[in-house]
């Protein structure tokens, strides 16, 4: 009973700025206050009308599908190989491959920075994409990787001893095989790319710069809930891709073990 | 099957080249007002330990420190009920509600804490945005998802079979805790809590906007330097103490999972 009660808090917690952030989106002065004095959805049409987020919308679209597509078929690859590929120093190899993880924003952001100015590049958006492909590329590697070593291996032979070319396999066998892992791949990829914010704060300008770059922009220089109702879109969002990813792979299954 | 690594090699390659660039420019002389730098130096190493910044550098461990023991313990029973609860739909919620905040996004979930903190909301007793309190408060929110399901991963693959024989042999819950489960969590505790110590460590956007200028941590020095002062020799070198402070800390998690296995 005690857990409980300290667990529904410690959720609350949690939830706390979310909730305010929601009431405040919808408040009609511009005077922060909660609850809210009012209902309006003045904020919201404020934040889609604003220039430099319709243009930091479209960057983030370019940014994203591009990153993706880039960084899904090369850690898939990646999985393959290091699954499959009898490598010599397995964990050396994959260590490697998820290490842009661990490197500190600021430190990749300002290393990218300089990269592309050397390379006379300076913010061009190829700079911001071959950045992304970067920091989203462990996401992909891990989660392919797991359902590589689930799969099994006899389906595939059974396939090739009944006379099936080996990228024949691959299309028919293998990939459907894998679709959880690349599922559960593409979801944390777009996720990572989308909210992506202190490399590419380094690595942006006003005219390449992406949505999270251009409301933290926003939240430094005003304080009125246009924000609110930016962030009210993106939570929203949030909560639909990850309820849809629980309800149809499980997200259980990704993070807790089970016997 | 190995031709297969070599695209994300190439990535990675990239990515390498990037962070040698900043281990090139630590030790090059930065020349005010210009882009161009002079020769090697190793001037910006030294300013890391100046006065002002070894400051910096000392709030930066103390706000790490605290952020990972707090977290700790408040994601702790979160972590706990999410890998014992029978119920499915409990699971659901619990993974959903840690979930929703590590996919919303770092700005969205700091500028949520601005609204909190300020007294837009709640009428504080003592000021809250704009103090170390306040981005200690952003910190830890902002690391409990990755805690709990740590936590909650190592918790899972405790067998509730020693429990329950703790139990039958006459130990009192609390003491079933302290000497079974807990012993049992150790390793994702201690892997759980390096990973937030190092993201802590280097973290940016919570400080930036939660501490308004008046919070210095080694990531907002960076930022500073190498972005509004284009002091890219200087911010270099601090960026690189970040990445130094980081991959010690993440050889501990890796030495910390091979003896739990």
């Amino acid at each position: 009973m005690m857990l409980k009660a300290i667990v529904a808090g410690l959720l609350a917690f949690m939830t706390l700025p979310t909730v305010v952030v929601i009431a405040v989106s919808v408040n009609p002065t511009a005077i922060l206050s909660f609850p809210p004095s009012g209902f309006s959805l003045r904020w919201y049409e404020n934040a889609l009308t604003y220039p430099q987020f319709q243009r930091a919308a479209v960057n983030s679209l370019w940014v994203t599908v591009g990153s993706v597509a880039l960084a899904l078929p090369i850690g898939t690859a990646a999985a393959l190989a290091l699954e499959r590929g009898r490598l010599r120093l397995p964990t050396l190899w994959a260590t490697l491959l998820l290490s842009p993880l661990v490197v500190p924003g600021v430190a990749a952001g300002l290393g990218f920075l300089i990269l592309a100015a050397s390379l006379g590049m300076i913010r061009s958006r190829a700079v911001l994409i071959a950045a992304h492909v970067a920091l989203v590329l462990p996401f992909v590697v891990r989660s392919v990787w797991v359902s590589v070593r689930n799969l099994d291996a006899t389906l595939e032979r059974a396939a090739a001893s009944l006379g099936a070319t080996p990228w024949r396999t691959f299309r028919r066998v293998t990939l459907p095989l894998l679709r959880p892992g690349l599922f559960a791949a593409l979801l944390f990829a777009v996720v990572v790319s989308v909210n992506e914010f202190v490399v590419s704060l380094f690595i942006s300008n006003r005219v390449t710069e992406i949505l999270p770059v251009a409301m933290y922009s926003y939240v430094v220089n005003y304080t009125d809930p246009t924000i609110a109702a930016m962030s009210t879109l993106f939570i929203t969002a949030t909560f639909a891709v990850v309820w849809v990813a629980d309800r149809f792979v499980g997200l259980g299954r990704v993070f807790l073990h089970h016997r | 099957m190995k031709l297969l690594l070599a695209p994300a090699l190439t990535v990675i390659a990239l990515f390498a080249v990037a962070l040698g660039c900043l281990l090139q420019y630590s030790v090059l002389t930065f020349i005010p007002g210009s882009l161009q730098t002079g020769g090697f130096t190793l001037e910006n190493f030294k300013n890391v330990l100046a006065p002002q910044y070894l400051g910096v550098i000392w709030d930066t461990v103390w706000l790490s420190a605290a952020t990972t023991a707090l977290t700790l313990m408040a994601a702790y029973p979160v972590a706990y009920a999410l890998a014992r609860t029978d119920s499915s739909r409990v699971r659901s919620a619990i993974l959903v509600l840690t979930l929703a905040p590590f996919f919303t996004g770092a700005i969205v979930r700091t500028y949520a804490w601005i609204l909190v903190l300020g007294n837009a909301v709640i009428t504080w007793p003592i000021p809250m945005l704009f103090t170390e309190r306040g981005v200690l408060v952003g910190l830890v929110h902002f690391s409990m998802p990755t805690m709990i399901l740590m936590l909650a991963a190592g918790i899972s693959h405790i067998d509730p079979v020693y429990e329950r024989a703790a139990a039958s042999l006459g130990a009192r819950p609390a003491r079933v805790f302290w000497r079974v489960t807990l012993p049992l969590s150790l390793p994702g505790i201690v892997s759980g809590s390096l990973i937030v110590f190092a993201w802590t460590l280097s973290a940016y956007p919570t400080p930036a906007l939660l501490g308004g200028g008046k919070v210095q941590m080694i990531a907002t020095v960076v930022k500073d330097r190498g972005l509004d002062s284009f002091n890219w020799p200087g911010a270099a070198a601090f960026a690189l103490l970040a990445l130094a402070m980081t991959i010690v800390l993440l050889a501990g998690v890796g030495r910390a999972g091979t003896r739990a296995a």
